[in-house]
């Protein structure tokens, strides 16, 4: 037999936005459980020893470990039932997860159900995509900073958005070689700021290129590099070969929306959000009434705007509950969205504002369509 | 991808020094000469203000919104080097071009391991990572408020006072 | 190779080590971390091997979502390295293809 359980929040996924979400739920006094199918919370959280931007209200200055930890005290401080090493496999209707945990299967009826299931990193393929020493940047992220070992010596990283050009740095900070961050598109993609850092460590970062191939025996020994022009062609003549034992691709995050198709919310296809995101109102609550989903999920962002995400969608529940009144519900809207706001300002942040902004246009759509 | 800026520093990741001499967080030539003074290399508007706090001398403004390139404030720079450490962009610094009538002070953050030993010999590079010049370490501060980012000062010949960022790690 | 200090992360802290045996043969392993992290520290990178066209695979999301670094432990294929933690004792191999359970000495 398997257990069967009751609860008023689920919240899956314990990254930053599920962790805020459940700390915003738990603090107006639900009960809600946090599920991660992994055997520590956090996310990609304690991957990013860097300093956060941002404002002091957003955890400016603060290492993204540190910020993680802060969380995890709070969700006990509220205590918020975290499930580890739970993975939920289905999510069927009437707001019920199936759940394996290790090996003994379990069902939870829950009344709400946040999403906060993160994304997955993209694989880009060339020929000898698939030797060993080529994986996601975010995998060597959670070698060196996790499990404190290298992936390789002689790294070439492929994307120079924020991603690509972080766990560059981070490479080298662990002892690494980075030969080189190769981009297709004619401008880095991330900050300044954090391309400058790796360029002053000698670190090329060469745009307007892409790998042509990889090559190797039983794992890469080397990359081919080349250009490309304005309709992404490959430019004969402008092969240059790097001896490289690994490649980390940073070509991009996909939201990993499964639980949310299972559940029947509409998905809609935005590639500046990484791929199929479900729409939501504005408050996160998605097409399904009583499902909400934040962070990543809801469109690739970043760690700040996650946990503002999870917020709104803890309160949202919290307030459908009863247990905030709508007033202080408005209130403590305001204060998170105005937060919100401030990380998506600028020229990287508004176009991050607009494309959000189109799930709950979508999600108006729908609703006028009814 | 920053559509509105085209310029160095989305181009190669290194920022322009015209670039820089145009932005708030620069301080003037004449200000370089009197003394030590920071220099804020931020140049893209970024939602991210604790330069600011980080100051003990108010010489810092980013206001709102948080987006705003960081304003120097030179007059109020007394050259400390207390902000270097709470950038998250590392790159913030300090330039004194009046440490001795040969050379110059570089103060800079550093994330590295081994720290570099005080009086010590260093490859000093610019902001392309090629080395420039010889570089004497002349203090290596780290604290807990630095939260793990050390600050290293090193003295090197004064005409490269502004292409000097940094030292070979390791 | 293990990073043993690290300029924000510190001194890797002292663990327990165990033993696993990979292929055969004996390595050491930190208690608690995955596979795929002791085969990295012994200079291992290769986890399984394609049904088809017999070629190398390894690493490639580390955090449990592609399976590509799965190899048969304790007789049980397809275990996703990059999140099983080792155990003292544990049986490790390359896996080929699906590969073969043989759980208990009994083949399926």
């Amino acid at each position: 037999m398997y257990k069967a359980l009751n609860t008023e929040v689920a919240v899956i996924g314990a990254g930053p936005a599920g962790l805020s979400a459940a700390i915003e739920a738990a603090r107006a006094g639900a009960e809600v459980v946090l599920i991660d199918e992994n055997a520590k919370p956090g996310g990609q959280l304690f991957k990013q020893i860097h300093k956060f931007f941002g404002s002091k209200v957003h955890g400016a200055g603060v290492r993204g470990i540190d910020i993680g930890k802060q969380l995890l005290q709070e969700t006990k401080e509220n205590r918020v039932k975290v499930r580890l090493d739970c993975a939920v496999w289905g999510l069927f209707e009437d707001k019920v997860l199936g759940l394996v945990n290790q090996d003994k299967l379990e069902s939870i009826q829950a009344k709400k159900i946040i999403l906060a299931t993160g994304v997955s990193e993209n694989a880009v393929s060339f020929p000898g995509w698939t030797l060993p020493g080529i994986m996601g940047a975010g995998a060597a992220q959670t070698m060196i900073n996790i499990h404190r070992v290298l992936p390789g010596k002689k790294i070439l990283m492929l994307g120079s958005g924020n991603v690509g050009l972080i766990v560059s740095y981070q490479l080298l900070q662990a002892g690494a070689q980075v030969l080189a961050v190769v981009e297709a598109a004619p401008e880095i993609g991330g900050y300044g700021v954090h391309a400058s850092k790796i360029r002053r460590a000698g670190v090329p970062v060469i745009t307007s290129h892409t790998i042509k191939e990889a090559t190797g025996k039983d794992q890469v020994e080397a990359a081919t590099i080349a250009a490309v022009d304005r309709e992404w062609n490959l430019v004969p003549g402008t092969e240059k070969t790097l001896e490289v034992d690994t490649i980390c691709v940073a070509a991009g995050l996909t939201p990993l929306a499964g639980l949310a198709w299972m559940a029947g919310c509409e998905c809609v296809y935005l590639p500046e959000l990484g791929g199929y995101v479900p729409i939501h109102n504005g408050k996160m609550e998605s097409s399904v009434r009583g499902v909400y989903v934040a962070g990543d999920l809801a469109g690739v962002e970043e760690a700040s705007t996650a946990m503002e995400e999870g917020r709104l969608a803890g309160l949202s529940v919290a307030e459908e509950m009863g247990y905030v009144e709508e007033c202080e519900a408005e209130k403590r809207r305001e204060e998170i969205t105005e937060r919100l706001k401030a990380l998506r300002m600028g020229p990287f942040g508004e176009q991050r504002d607009k494309a959000k902004q189109k799930l709950v246009q979508e999600w108006q759509k729908k609703l006028d369509q009814r | 991808m920053a559509k509105e800026i085209r310029s160095a520093i989305v181009l190669t990741g290194v920022p322009s020094i015209e670039e820089l001499k145009n932005s708030p967080g620069f301080p003037s030539e004449e200000r370089l000469k009197k003394g030590p003074v920071a220099v804020i290399e931020c140049i893209q508007e970024i939602p991210c203000d604790p330069c600011e706090p980080a100051c003990p001398s108010g010489a810092i403004k980013v206001g709102k919104p948080i987006t705003n390139l960081p304003v120097l404030c030179e007059d109020k720079c007394v050259g400390c080097g207390k902000c270097i450490a709470f950038c998250p962009g590392l790159a913030i610094f300090l330039v004194d071009t009046t440490f001795s009538k040969t050379k110059a002070l570089i103060k800079f953050p550093y994330e590295y391991l081994p720290l570099p030993r005080v009086n010590s010999w260093a490859d000093a590079v610019d902001r392309e990572g090629n080395i420039v010049t010889k570089a004497r370490v002349v203090k290596v501060e780290t604290s807990d408020k630095y939260d793990r980012t050390a600050v290293v000062s090193i003295a090197i010949p004064k005409r490269f006072a502004h292409k000097v960022r940094g030292i070979v790690s390791g | 190779m293990r990073v043993l200090n690290h300029p924000i992360l510190g001194k890797l802290e002292k663990r327990r080590m165990v033993k696993i045996i990979v292929d055969a043969k004996a390595l050491q392993a930190i208690e608690g971390e995955p596979i795929i992290a002791a085969l990295l520290a012994n200079g291992i990178r290769v986890c399984r091997r394609t049904k088809k066209r017999n070629e190398p695979r390894f690493l490639f999301c580390g955090i449990g979502q592609c399976t590509d670094c799965v190899m048969t432990v304790d007789g049980i294929p397809n275990v996703r390295t990059c999140v099983t933690p080792v155990r003292d004792g544990m049986q490790i191999e390359t896996q080929i293809g699906s590969g073969k359970w043989s759980v208990q000495g009994v083949e399926y």
